[in-house]
């Protein structure tokens, strides 16, 4: 391994990231909501170095689809950035959406997908679209790093068109999984 | 301002923090704070929730992050408040001068009937949210405490907490709009006029 860190992070040549930024600042977007994940640390280095973003660290993943109701209501557009055992934790929370017709693009990083490592992130990763959908979330994967930002796009489009939950799922086959030495 | 018990009457309370309320904007948590606000006089600056528990304080953080020369009231009960503890130490790290958060606190679940909560068994809220690092938070258990909670709630450096041990009667139901579409709406078209809907 060629650092400690346990989670996976995608490749340091990989500019995904830097053009989710992009599209962030394309779209208007002013609040991230994010618990951090390994394979957003480089778009949230971005988003924490623009001052025109808030960045909103959350203590649980539910946090984040208030806050961006409130936001909404405010006038503002946000997103949230997280893993994908997080979206276990909003499941109730999503319901605000639905309640109110409010805009809550996701943009979520799998664990328990493609390769991995840890036993422990099998069942909410196995169950992430699963339950984003049985809470009316609109869910597109992108498993090509080329697939990423057509992708995002899509999302935060039919996320501030239609007045709904959507969710990009960036799949591991694109964020690579780590190992711990035991490949 | 007394129920017969002697505690504070949560409908008094409520006009009390919402008199003459000018610009200010209102979130309820679901259940009785929904139906004491809308009691007080349903507005388009008011969004009762009728779901999402535990999520009262953090709608108002993202509503005091979009409107920062709006004055934005969290009104809630203990219940709800306990759901979503962990948001006062986001509150707390985010720091909105404009947001303030008062627990109706009657140490039950009311809208569920009657359930002891915690803050009934030693729990305090003020000092939690004090550990999460919000620095102005009060405490009030006398009738004569309220308006230093309003002054503070309305016109004080934000973020501020405050909880204030209410009667546990429950008061007549008084429902708002239960449509959530137009509740959200209304809010916004109030906040950025008819162009909120073409946004
Ligand atoms: C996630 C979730 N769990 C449980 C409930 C049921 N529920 C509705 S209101 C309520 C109690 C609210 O208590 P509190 O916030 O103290 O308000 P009170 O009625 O006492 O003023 C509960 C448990 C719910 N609506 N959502
Ligand atoms: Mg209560």
């Amino acid at each position: 391994m060629s650092h400690s860190t346990v989670e996976t992070a995608p490749d340091a040549q990989a500019d995904w990231p830097d053009g989710i930024y992009a599209l962030l600042k394309q779209y208007s977007i002013r609040q991230v909501a994010l618990v951090p994940d390994a394979g957003h640390s480089r778009l949230i280095k971005r988003c924490l170095g623009d001052n025109e973003l808030r960045v909103v660290t959350l203590t649980t993943e539910e946090e984040g689809i208030a806050l961006m109701q409130g936001a909404w209501l405010g006038g503002e557009r946000s997103v949230m950035l997280m893993q994908s055992s997080g979206v276990g934790n909003c499941i109730n929370m999503l319901s605000l959406s639905s309640i109110h017709r409010t805009p809550m693009p996701m943009i979520v990083t799998m664990r328990g997908d493609f390769g991995e490592f840890n036993p422990a992130q099998v069942a909410m990763g196995q169950a992430t679209q699963a339950v984003l959908e049985a809470m009316g979330t609109l869910v597109h994967r992108a498993d090509r790093p080329e697939d990423v930002l057509p992708t995002v796009e899509a999302s935060l489009k039919l996320a501030f068109n239609t007045f709904r939950p959507t969710a990009t799922l960036i799949g591991q086959r694109v964020l690579g999984a780590k190992t711990f030495g035991k490949d | 301002m007394l129920a017969p018990s002697g505690k504070i009457d949560r409908r008094e309370l409520t006009r009390a923090l919402l008199a003459d309320r000018g610009g200010m904007l209102v979130i309820a948590g679901l259940g009785a704070p929904a139906w004491d606000i809308t009691a007080i006089g349903d507005s388009p600056q008011n969004l009762p929730l009728w779901g999402g528990m535990g999520g009262a304080a953090m709608i108002g953080l993202g509503l005091a992050l979009a409107q920062p020369s709006r004055r934005v009231l969290v009104l809630t009960g203990d219940g709800e408040m306990l759901m979503g503890i962990g948001s006062l130490a986001t509150i707390a790290h985010q720091a909105p001068k404009n947001l303030a958060i008062v627990v109706q606190d009657n140490e039950h679940y009311g809208e569920t009937g009657m359930q002891e909560t915690a803050t009934r068994h030693g729990t305090d809220l003020a000092t939690m949210a004090r550990g999460a690092g919000i620095k102005h938070t009060m405490l009030v258990t006398e009738a004569g405490d309220v308006p230093a909670l309003v002054k503070a709630a309305r016109e004080g450096d934000g973020p501020f907490f405050g909880v204030v041990k209410v009667d546990a009667g429950n008061k007549p139901l008084v429902l708002p709009p239960r449509e959530g579409a137009i509740l959200q709406a209304r809010m916004r078209e109030h906040l950025m006029g008819p162009q909120a809907h073409l946004a």
